[in-house]
């Protein structure tokens, strides 16, 4: 059975860029991807905005995951695609993976793991839309892949439910292809995308949007004919009186990403209900030793950059750890926080530069962020705006010194 | 008199105010946000991506984009003309299919490695 030091599961942008750093530092690397091609989820955004803060240039999707692919053909990464993972088993010092391959079943052993398999789209029935279920429904990833690979145009005339980074991407591609939308529904008082999105794809070409309003019907048997529109109150109740009937062909869902975790589970990885990623410390290890998480998996990003910069976090601690012993000390985050990763710090790794990324809970002005541990501020800066969809990264240290206890992050916020 | 506008030249999205007369801006927070604001209150650009059908069986469509920014009125005017543009060789990432758009410096150009026998589907 073949050994390798470090096996990266997932070749999106988090896991070509783990398997570049583990090879780098020294490792032997096996990438498994379950696709025919390298790339991940790049491969159909052939929008541009990539690659902005780690390249320096602005590029597609498609561009940013060459680069990567080029990178790591220079290397001795073995790359297997075409290959599911189907199990994994824990050894007393590595894992056991079972392997589908288009040559049948095999194994592998890894010394250490970094799960990189990215996230999912939630779907029309995860957010409890009613009515039938006809073609014609479907995910703004989904209408990406069918428009930018297949070439095929999904709709003539439709609807879009959630104002996501991909929706709005996809409001302003089905317009240029020639299809009519005729807004953007989101159920929020404020858009989930990045303000420039907003300006760029719907402001550009004249498509509404409609905040605090979503869809609570479906019509259509065999194809989607109508949704029904409904305005909802504070609580996000729909408003029974303002609901109507907007005829069109196709409903595009844009409300949300969730990690993929299946693999994790399979370990017993603890979860961090904030991020629906793992709990993990300044190296990105999660709970399981050696088992380490980075890109949408750990938590959903809101750029490729961002996950490329934490697959070769977790590509070069995965090769250089030879830490035997943790001392995991919680990170507690105020209200003002949706979540902040790093969940945990080792007080015992050598690893003293934390490179952490946080989101906002609300919309503040003026905030401040402040990192204290035993009483003592260990780090602070100020924010101009902090909204929710615009993710925030941060880099601190740890003096060796510092002794192993809860540190505490909060947002002060000025009413 | 002044109009706020978003930069979109990075994902900061900074919040700029413009002085409509005099061109002043400010809320940038680097020089970048100055030319996108002047731009946008003269002669405002985008940068385009999107799709051209090809005859090759591995791939129905090539992904594509401007190598600068043109016009932002010239935008469907560049996507007709891209419609009879199809690709009929497997060509390298960033070859230039179309040269000088409108009569500007910007080309499009391919931004996906197209190799025989690839499987993209």
């Amino acid at each position: 059975m073949k050994r390798y030091d470090v096996i990266v599961i997932g070749a999106g942008p988090a896991g070509l860029a783990a398997a570049l750093k583990a090879d780098e530092n020294g490792a032997s690397v096996l990438l498994i991807e379950r696709e025919a091609k390298l790339g991940g989820i790049l491969k159909q955004c052939i929008h541009d905005g990539f690659g902005l803060t780690r390249f320096n240039e602005k590029l597609s999707g498609p561009e940013y995951a060459n680069r990567e692919i080029e990178k790591i053909k220079k290397t001795g990464v073995s790359i297997n695609t075409l290959t599911f993972v189907t199990k994994i088993e824990k050894n007393d010092d590595s894992f056991t993976l079972t392997l589908v391959t288009r040559d049948g079943i095999a194994s592998v052993i890894g010394t250490k793991l970094i799960l990189a398999t990215g996230c999912r789209e939630r779907t029309s029935r995860q957010i409890f839309i009613g009515g039938t279920n006809p073609s014609g429904l479907m995910t703004a990833g989904a209408a990406q892949y069918y428009i930018n690979i297949l070439g095929k145009m999904p709709t003539k005339r439709c609807v879009i439910l959630g104002s996501g980074d991909i929706g709005l991407i996809m409001a302003r591609r089905i317009t240029l292809e020639g299809g009519q939308v005729l807004g953007v529904y989101e159920v929020k008082p404020t858009p989930s995308g990045l303000t420039r999105n907003i300006v760029q794809c719907l402001d550009d070409f004249n498509i509404p949007l409609h905040l605090s309003h979503t869809v609570t019907k479906v019509f259509g048997c065999d194809r989607l004919e109508a949704v029904e529109i409904a305005e909802v109150d504070e609580h996000m109740q729909a408003i029974e009186e303002s609901k109507h009937i907007v005829a069109c062909d196709a409903l595009i869902i844009s409300v949300g990403l969730i990690p993929e975790n299946e693999i994790a589970e399979q370990l017993k990885i603890a979860i961090n209900p904030k991020t629906k990623g793992p709990y993990v410390d300044q190296t990105l290890m999660t709970f399981a030793p050696h088992v380490y998480s980075c890109g949408n998996s750990l938590h959903v990003s809101d750029l490729a950059d961002y996950v490329s910069e934490s697959g070769e976090l977790a590509g070069t601690y995965a090769a250089k750890s030879i830490q035997k012993e943790r001392d995991l000390q919680e990170i507690e985050i105020d209200s003002h926080l949706m979540y902040f990763v790093p969940s945990h710090l080792d007080f015992k790794s050598p690893t003293r530069q934390v490179i952490a990324y946080f989101r906002s809970a609300g919309e503040y002005e003026n905030a401040t962020l402040y990192i204290e541990h035993d009483g003592k501020t260990l780090f602070k800066k100020r924010y101009l705006h902090l909204r929710p969809p615009e993710m925030e990264r941060i880099v601190f240290s740890l003096s060796p010194d510092l002794a192993p206890a809860t540190v505490r992050v909060y947002l002060e916020v000025k009413p | 008199m002044k109009k706020s506008l978003t930069c979109i030249v990075c994902p900061n999205g900074c919040r700029l105010e413009i002085d409509v007369q005099s061109h002043e801006v400010s809320g940038n927070k680097c020089p970048r946000g100055i030319a996108f604001a002047i731009n946008e209150m003269t002669n405002p650009k985008r940068s385009i991506t999107t799709t051209v059908r090809t005859t090759l069986s591995e791939y129905p469509v090539i992904s594509v984009r401007t190598d600068g920014d043109i016009a932002k009125d010239k935008i469907m005017d560049l996507i007709h003309l891209l419609k009879d543009v199809v690709v009929t060789e497997y060509l390298p990432i960033k070859t230039i299919i179309v040269h000088n758009v409108f009569g500007t410096d910007v080309n499009v150009i391919t931004t996906a490695n197209m190799q025989k026998g690839d499987k993209c589907l």
